[in-house]
């Protein structure tokens, strides 16, 4: 490994070791625990002082991507992977996000459809 | 150890989208520095988010088009304890109890890599009670629910579709955790006994010190975590 110290990795950060391996300090996991327990406790507390509307729907979904992220980038490692990886793996999952809001538009003209021909309330 | 990453240290690699592209458009393997082990089960977990997202969006789509009232999940999670109800209480320790055992496994990861056999096995291990106590506290709600009439085509408060989708979603995910947690014996076991240090392949290990096992084990944990991150939101938050 004599000529690693020449490659661009090395010169950008410790993240890729000889052994290819990911070793991060501690103090980061121990920080982003104790992150994920007051997300956790806030995504609770928006249930248990019953806010309702788009302020509890915008809240949890902040929360939810707030905790996804940190469990993604940080205990998962993918803050430290190459490009190559991480775009494999996160930007699949967009085009489903894609396809949930598409659903839901949908969802609303059956539920509206629904009541109109089958006269439910 | 060296086989695992052949030839890959000879080339320069770029950094960032030229790097993307280099590495896109190279010959024989996209995924530099990446062994095929962990390569595999981040594919297998993509996959896996795909079949979660599946019963996730199919859960919104019944929810929002059906006509009947969704059953209120604050009441139906809710512990009656001492005379007070608290809202989706066994839900959130079931949420604590979850993260906390991502905390454990992180940890059992950085210690793997410091080649600590006793406290990566350790972490590991409490990483697998965790769980454990996750998938008990999770038949204790299936139970609670099926007491009181939830069957996947019908439940005594309202739209049908609740059941159906709580089961499945649910089911599936501590189908997960169930697994997380014989794997996470397997290797806390191979730990233990100090098979990754030995000169000797297997299929978890290249020898001679590999613990990148660990890892791969502590992706998928990871996972299963994340999985719930959405399950908490969309279905007992909402």
């Amino acid at each position: 490994m004599a000529h690693s110290s020449r490659t661009a990795d090395a010169q950008a950060g410790t993240a890729v070791q000889d052994h290819g391996g990911q070793q991060h300090p501690i103090k980061l996991y121990l920080l982003v625990w104790g992150l994920l327990f007051v997300l956790s406790a806030a995504s609770y507390f928006v249930d248990y002082a019953g806010l309702q509307g788009v302020l509890r729907w915008s809240l949890i979904l902040i929360f939810m991507v707030l905790k996804a992220g940190l469990i993604t980038a940080v205990f998962m490692h993918m803050a430290w992977e190459r490009l190559a990886l991480s775009y494999a793996i996160l930007l699949p999952p967009l085009a489903l996000i894609g396809l949930l809001v598409i659903l839901l538009i949908e969802s609303d003209y059956t539920a509206a459809t629904r009541v109109i021909e089958l006269g439910a309330r | 150890m060296e086989s695992k990453f052949q030839g890959q240290d000879q080339t320069l690699l770029q950094q960032g989208y030229s790097g993307f592209a280099a590495d896109w458009g190279s010959d024989q393997r996209v995924f530099k520095r990446v062994s095929w082990g962990k390569a595999m089960m981040w594919i297998l977990l993509l996959s896996d988010t795909f079949v979660f997202a599946c019963f996730l969006v199919a859960y919104m789509t019944a929810r929002s088009s059906t006509t009947a009232e969704w059953p209120n999940a604050s009441e139906v999670f809710a512990l009656h304890i001492g005379g007070h109800n608290f809202p989706l209480l066994l839900i959130a320790i079931m949420t604590f109890v979850l993260i906390s055992s991502s905390g454990t496994m992180a940890m059992a990861v950085n210690s793997a890599y410091r080649k600590a056999r006793t406290p990566t096995a350790l972490l590991m291990l409490a990483t697998a009670a965790l769980g454990a106590g996750f998938v008990g506290m999770q038949a204790f709600e299936w139970t609670k629910l099926i007491s009181e009439g939830v069957r996947p085509w019908e439940n005594p408060w309202g739209a049908e579709q609740f059941g159906a989708s709580f089961f499945m979603i649910t089911g599936f995910h501590g189908t997960h955790v169930t697994i997380g947690v014989i794997f996470l014996v397997i290797i806390a076991r191979k730990v233990w006994r100090g098979d990754f240090d030995r000169d000797q392949r297997s299929w978890l290990s290249a020898g001679n010190g590999d613990y990148e096992g660990v890892e791969i084990m502590g992706l998928y944990w990871h996972f299963v975590d994340l999985v719930w991150v959405f399950i908490f939101a969309f279905f007992y938050l909402w």
